[in-house]
């Protein structure tokens, strides 16, 4: 590990002062980070602690506001969020383990990088991400995990939350700080397609700090819930997820959200999918019929052909568990 | 406040690479919590921070300070074993002993959570109060892997300890 100096923000301005020093970087949980700074895919010379910002879980207009610093497992926990956003509760029980859930906060987890194995190579591969123009050995290589949506000849990766998919399905808003002033943003535009640039991953400018994320209230009637597929039932990430919430009103798709993930370099909304069921009878065959409109664009790599069908069967068998149809 | 260990105030590292996991078994000597993967993979390194578990291989000691570490070392009462230390023995819950430490803190932790009412991916209704069958506990415990394979004795071991009807949701934690 690079050596580098600890601070810790008791204010949100304090950790926007902290976070000007030369190659400084907000820490959370440290689930992430630290293991990065450990195998010096990350080398900041500042780190400013921001777990005691924002911790709080409060209702907000009818929807619910998330505190950056509040960790995975107490969101996971809280009555609202089983009750009105199971959708939320799934994803986060689906991570990691509970102790990493214990510590991981929802700012870490939204910025939390990929898991692509030649990322963390450091000393053995190729990876446009952490050295820009390297190039990229996951294209032509082992590429199982990798991405079949909106990906680039730069870079393939995935992005590894199940949180944030859930948080894209649920139309969140991103509250974030600069010391320029605040912003908020679509949850769904935090995160960029790797294009030519893969080594930027957000619309976020250099310090900006997220403080919260806010959820509107769900239409009454509505239903949701996530499904993960992995490779072993526990403590795995996502080969393909889905994050949905469903109303259907006289057999009808009334709405519909719908998010996946491990298939593309952000959590994928899938509006082709959305718009192409929106009114629609909730049958099996419009189900498999969106999963195909959202899936024509999909581009198999070498070893990862197998996520297209396993996308369509998960988002096919998601809507039907949602909507009471037969699966 | 300091940073305690075992009910000892422990001095912060002045180097802040240093892991939380790297102070207990380096600096103090307390080489009961078992270092893995140091990738929070394996949970081999688990411990109770305020009676929360965690990984302390991906923690940094220095951002620990202030809360109230306890490893393996530290759950006994004096000469009389934790009820989850004489568990495993009386279950047979390791081989090697490698994950142990790690394993019983972990379900320590387990059962605080359960105790709050904390759900897990395996819950069928998040609403619901959760009841500790093998699937629950397989499921919460996954963050601990055991190479010697020696999960059944695991499972029995905790489920003695801590199944249906041995903790009380409403009064717990
Ligand atoms: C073994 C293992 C298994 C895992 N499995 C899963 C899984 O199945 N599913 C899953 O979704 N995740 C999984 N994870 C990843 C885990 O969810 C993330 O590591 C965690 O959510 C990151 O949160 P953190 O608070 O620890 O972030 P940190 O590591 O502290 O930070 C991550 C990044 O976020 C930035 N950051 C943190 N807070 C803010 C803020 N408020 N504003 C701006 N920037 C900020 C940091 O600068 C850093 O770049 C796994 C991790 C491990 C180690
Ligand atoms: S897929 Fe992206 S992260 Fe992985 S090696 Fe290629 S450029 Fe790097
Ligand atoms: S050593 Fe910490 S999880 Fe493996
Ligand atoms: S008893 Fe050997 S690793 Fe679990």
């Amino acid at each position: 590990m690079t050596p580098f100096a600890f601070t810790r923000a008791a204010a949100t301005d304090e950790a926007l002062r902290l976070a000007a020093a030369p190659a400084a970087r907000y820490l959370g949980g440290g689930t992430n980070l630290v293991d990065l700074m450990r195998e010096t895919v990350e080398r900041p010379a500042t780190l400013v602690d921001v777990t005691a910002l924002s911790t709080a879980i409060e209702p907000e207009d009818g929807g619910l506001r998330i505190g950056a610093g509040v960790r995975n497992a107490a969101l996971a926990a809280h009555p609202a969020v089983r009750r009105d956003y199971p959708v939320l509760a799934r994803a986060l029980l689906a991570g990691a383990s509970a102790q990493i859930r214990n510590m991981a906060t929802v700012g870490g987890n939204l910025l939390q990088r990929t898991r692509c194995t030649y990322f963390y190579d450091v000393e053995g591969s190729r990876c446009n991400k952490r050295v820009p123009g390297a190039g990229c050995d996951a294209r032509d290589g082992f590429n199982r995990i990798h991405a079949i949506l909106g990906a680039s000849q730069a870079c393939v990766a995935t992005h590894p939350s199940d949180m944030a998919v859930a948080l894209a399905a649920l139309d969140a808003t991103v509250h974030c700080t600069t010391a320029q002033g605040t912003r908020t943003l679509p949850l769904v535009d935090l995160h960029r397609l790797p294009g030519d640039h893969p080594e930027i991953e957000t619309v976020l400018e250099p310090g900006e700090l997220i403080t919260h994320v806010t959820l509107p209230a769900l239409p009454d009637g509505t239903r949701s819930t996530y499904r993960k597929v992995r490779d072993r039932a526990s403590y795995a990430f996502a080969l393909v997820s889905v994050g949905a919430a469903l109303r259907v009103e006289d057999g009808r798709i009334a709405d519909v959200r719908l998010a996946l993930g491990g298939v593309a370099h952000r959590p994928w909304r899938a509006t082709q999918a959305e718009a192409a069921l929106r009114g629609l009878p909730a049958t099996r065959a419009s189900f498999e019929a969106a999963a195909a409109a959202e899936l024509a664009a999909a581009v198999p790599l070498r070893d990862n052909g197998f996520k297209i069908e396993l996308a369509r069967r998960t988002i096919t068998a998601v809507l039907a568990e949602l909507s009471g149809v037969d699966a | 406040m300091p940073l305690t260990v075992n009910g000892a105030t422990v001095p912060l590292p002045d180097d802040p690479r240093v892991s939380l996991l790297d102070l207990l078994r380096d600096t103090l000597h307390l080489s009961g919590t078992k270092i893995g993967c140091n990738q929070g993979a394996c949970g081999a390194c688990t411990v109770l921070v305020d009676g929360e578990r965690i990984v302390s291989c991906l923690a940094l000691a220095v951002q620990y300070d202030g809360r109230a570490v306890t490893t393996i070392e530290g759950i006994a009462d004096g000469e009389t074993l934790h009820p989850l230390q004489a568990a495993f023995i009386e279950h047979d819950g390791f081989q090697c002993g490698y994950c142990t430490p790690g394993q019983i803190c972990s379900a320590i932790g387990m059962a605080a959570e359960l105790g709050r009412g904390m759900p897990s991916h395996v819950t069928g209704d998040l609403a619901a109060t959760v009841v500790l069958d093998a699937d629950e506990l397989r499921e919460r415990m996954s963050g601990n892997l055991c190479r010697c394979g020696a999960h059944n004795g695991i499972v029995a071991a905790i489920l003695d300890v801590y199944g249906p009807a041995k903790v009380d949701q409403e009064v717990a934690a």
